[in-house]
């Protein structure tokens, strides 16, 4: 019974994020998202309260999903120069077959802060995807491969390269694919990164 | 009652455990339990000289300071002069970081602890590993080897960890009891050296979540601790004391490479991504305005 609650949950989330990366977040309502997931508004709000828990419940789905992708590359036995490449494959690859998650990331959770103000304070809704990225960074002083620095230095250095891209291509001004630019970028990143 | 006779035996020592001692508040009372048949400072029945003839009654050895078999006490190796007393005593205490693990005086080749050079075990004194228990600290708390002392008087059974200290003191970290809990469980570390306020842990160098001791649950001269008091632990009960840069917090790419004892590096980082997400004014200012 729970599990088929989750997986009501998770198919709701989941029309919610192709409506937000096709209308915009303001543009789509409670109605919108009930009807594509073929529920009544009033059962709508059974899973979520209003719009604004929805919010934070997708940002923390697509934060669970990405530590998940991240933990299997922290947890394999290889350089920190491979880490780099597989996390850069993983999201270029997330960003290609589910471009509404990256998409609901930048466009929606990093601009419209107000909405996660309360009960997203700081980290707490992308915590399992930035513990993630915080042991690879770790890892990777303590083994000698990277240099030690401000974690956000380095945060940002990574991902926003990694969002830019993504956004670029969201935005069609990419001349290619984005697994194209996997060994310049992983290149890059490892050699801004490295000792 | 008849007094429990103690040999004080100095080795590689800087004293600190001996003066350390002499801060008990009730000295007299144990000198009337406790009889030292040679200890370094205080006055004894024998000489040094008479101790290293051997031969004389003993019930418990006290070791201060690291152990070589170069090191000679009145022209006695102080190997030898162990072994002599080992033997017959009920019980032997190494007395300080030194004595237990080497210590500062254990940076140099072939110094040693009685039973450990830094966490590897040694084998010089194995046959007396059952009957050892070991006070580690830089100096020694006076009341936790005092009440061990009782202890082995009083024949009580003394549960000990690895390392041969007694988990009555020894199973806590020195992180607990402390008064800057607060500051540590929010991530609060604007701490400037000697004030009440934040945490040591996150940049100031403070070992005391990763070092086991008593410090903040018995405090020293009955009054404070050093963490207390705004002086970060430096973790000297530890078989890995001493370290470099004390006042300095080791991070790779901001994560504290040491962190708190039992706690997984995953789990940290979560718990602490949720409560850095916490913005507590009282924790920020000062505690008294005035």
């Amino acid at each position: 019974m729970i599990d088929k609650k989750q997986l009501k949950k998770e198919q709701i989330i989941q029309s919610a994020l192709e409506l937000f990366a096709a209308k915009g977040f303001y543009n789509t309502t409670i109605p919108d998202i009930a009807l594509a997931v073929k529920m009544s508004v009033g059962n709508m709000y059974n899973y979520f309260t209003s719009k604004d828990v929805l919010a934070k419940e997708i940002i923390k789905y697509i934060s669970v999903y990405l530590g998940q992708k991240l933990r299997e590359i922290n947890e394999e036995d290889i350089s920190t120069k491979e880490k780099t490449r597989k996390i850069v494959e993983i999201y270029f690859k997330i960003a290609s077959l589910k471009p509404e998650m990256i998409d609901y990331f930048l466009r929606i959770y990093l601009s419209n802060r107000e909405v996660f103000k309360d009960g997203c304070e700081g980290m707490i809704c992308v915590n399992e995807f930035v513990t993630e990225i915080m042991i690879y960074f770790e890892e990777g002083v303590k083994c000698g491969d990277l240099r030690e620095q401000d974690f956000f230095s380095a945060f940002g250095l990574f991902m926003g390269y990694l969002g830019g891209m993504v956004f670029l291509k969201g935005e069609n001004i990419l001349p290619r694919e984005l697994d194209a630019y996997i060994d310049d970028i992983s290149h890059n990143i490892y050699k801004a990164l490295s000792v | 009652m008849k007094k429990t006779r103690v040999l004080w035996l100095s080795a590689i020592s800087c004293n600190g455990n001996t003066h350390s001692f002499l801060n008990y508040p009730y000295l007299e009372q144990f000198l009337s339990d406790f009889e030292f048949i040679y200890h370094p400072v205080l006055e004894s029945d024998y000489s040094l000289e008479d101790i290293t003839a051997c031969g004389i009654a003993c019930d418990i050895l006290l070791i201060e300071g690291a152990i070589s078999s170069e090191f000679q006490r009145a022209d006695v190796a102080i190997t030898q002069i162990i072994e002599s007393y080992a033997q017959e005593v009920k019980k032997i205490v190494t007395v300080g970081t030194c004595a237990t693990f080497g210590g500062i005086f254990g940076e140099n080749d072939n110094v040693t602890g009685l039973h450990f050079d830094k966490e590897k075990r040694t084998d010089t004194f194995e046959h007396y590993f059952d009957k050892t228990i070991s006070i580690s600290g830089c100096p020694i708390h006076p009341e936790v080897l005092v009440n061990t002392l009782y202890a082995i008087k009083k024949e009580l059974l003394i549960s000990v960890d690895k390392f041969l200290r007694p988990k009555e003191y020894f199973a806590y970290t020195v992180h607990n009891g402390c008064t800057r809990n607060e500051y540590f469980e929010y991530k609060i570390d604007n701490h400037k050296f000697g004030t009440l306020e934040g945490c040591m842990f996150y940049e100031h160098g403070c070992q005391a979540p990763y070092t086991q001791g008593s410090c903040n649950k018995i405090l020293w001269n009955e009054v404070n601790s050093k963490t207390r008091a705004g002086l970060p632990c430096m973790g000297c009960t530890e078989p890995t004391f001493p370290k470099q840069n004390l006042f300095h917090t080791k991070k790779n790419m901001g994560i504290p490479q040491n962190l708190p004892v039992g706690v997984a590096k995953r789990t940290y980082l979560t718990l602490a991504g949720i409560t850095k997400a916490f913005t507590i004014e009282r924790l920020e200012k000062k505690l008294f305005d005035d």
